[in-house]
């Protein structure tokens, strides 16, 4: 299925939140998440299902003032 | 000085962590000023290179409390996410709540805030909101569960000091028990002193760090000045006067002319 993630376009196999992050090189990092604008916990991501045109924010620690 | 949802700060200066030369020069400065606590924000990472984490891991070295925002946010609903976000990885309630409602001033939408705090503080977040000196807005923000007021001394990286004294000094009267922090504006040290000098509790600032000269120096600089200006609070500064008044004693004075 197509999703994006951070605004990228790709095509995955990954039927899972949690999948996703490990397919694309999150696995163990501090993030956050949100699907479609909405917050994803950590502990809720192992359960949440993806599907089609889903956008995924994954955010970081990053400098601010 | 007044606590900050149960924290009591040792250092009154809170600092920013953006636009600095290297991540080793803000190290220094938050080592060189004491400052005790570090606003940090959330931004798109690469599952390639990671740089969010190696700046987490280096805020952690410093020790200071962590104070995340939402910058960049302008309605409510990306607020309240970025903060849910927020508290997660940062692993911490304390909020600094940013709502914009105009570009070229960077001007808080005073409205979706107050909203944006209510919802916050129901979820159990500590709001420190980013507002105006607008009293009618800070007696919302209070209604609306949030315990520190965070007041602009000028629009946030403009350097311009405080625009409106008289609304800070009227604000620190009306809320006499609500810690208040002056955040955004500032450019120099002697303006974080007046801010400590008019009662307030700390000073909140950035630019006018990161983009000195010598960033760690001047970290330092508004240290002492923090200092200096609560100390003075402290002391009970004299009322000024319209006429001089002599300081020397005329009494005993000798009979010249």
């Amino acid at each position: 299925m197509n999703i994006s993630i951070n605004g990228e376009q790709i095509d995955t196999s990954a039927e899972t939140l949690t999948t996703l992050l490990e397919q694309n090189g999150y696995a163990n990092a501090t993030i956050a998440t949100a699907v479609n604008s909405t917050f994803v916990s950590q502990g809720e991501r192992e359960n949440h299902l993806l599907k089609e045109g889903d956008q995924i924010e994954v955010l970081a620690p990053m400098q601010g003032g | 000085m007044r606590e900050f949802y149960g924290t009591k700060l040792s250092n009154a200066l809170m600092l920013g962590t953006a636009q600095y030369p290297s991540p080793a020069i803000l190290a220094d400065a938050f080592k060189r000023s004491g400052a005790g606590v570090a606003t940090v924000s959330l931004r798109r990472e690469s599952g390639t290179d990671k740089a969010g984490q190696d700046f987490w891991a280096m805020i952690r070295e410093l020790g200071v409390h962590v104070l995340p925002n939402t910058a960049g946010c302008h309605t409510v609903k990306e607020a309240v996410t970025t903060a849910q976000m927020a508290r997660e990885v940062f692993g911490t309630p304390w909020i600094k709540l940013e709502v914009i409602g105009e570009e070229d001033t960077l001007h808080p939408d005073t409205f979706a805030l107050v909203e944006a705090a209510r919802i916050l503080s129901e979820d159990g977040f500590q709001v420190f909101p980013y507002t105006t000196d607008d009293l009618v807005v800070a007696e919302r923000l209070l209604r609306a569960g949030c315990e520190v007021l965070m007041p602009w001394g000028a629009p946030i990286g403009s350097g311009q000091g405080l625009n409106n004294v008289f609304g800070l000094r009227a604000m620190r009267a009306h809320f006499p028990e609500t810690p208040l922090v002056v955040d955004a504006g500032l450019g120099l040290p002697s303006q974080a002193a007046q801010v400590m000098e008019l009662g307030f509790d700390a000073v909140l600032l950035n630019t006018a760090v990161a983009k000195a000269g010598d960033p760690a120096a001047m970290a330092e600089a508004f240290s002492l000045a923090v200092s200096a200006g609560q100390l003075a609070a402290i002391a009970d500064p004299m009322e000024p006067r319209d006429m001089a008044a002599p300081s020397t004693p005329v009494i005993g004075k000798a009979f010249l002319s």
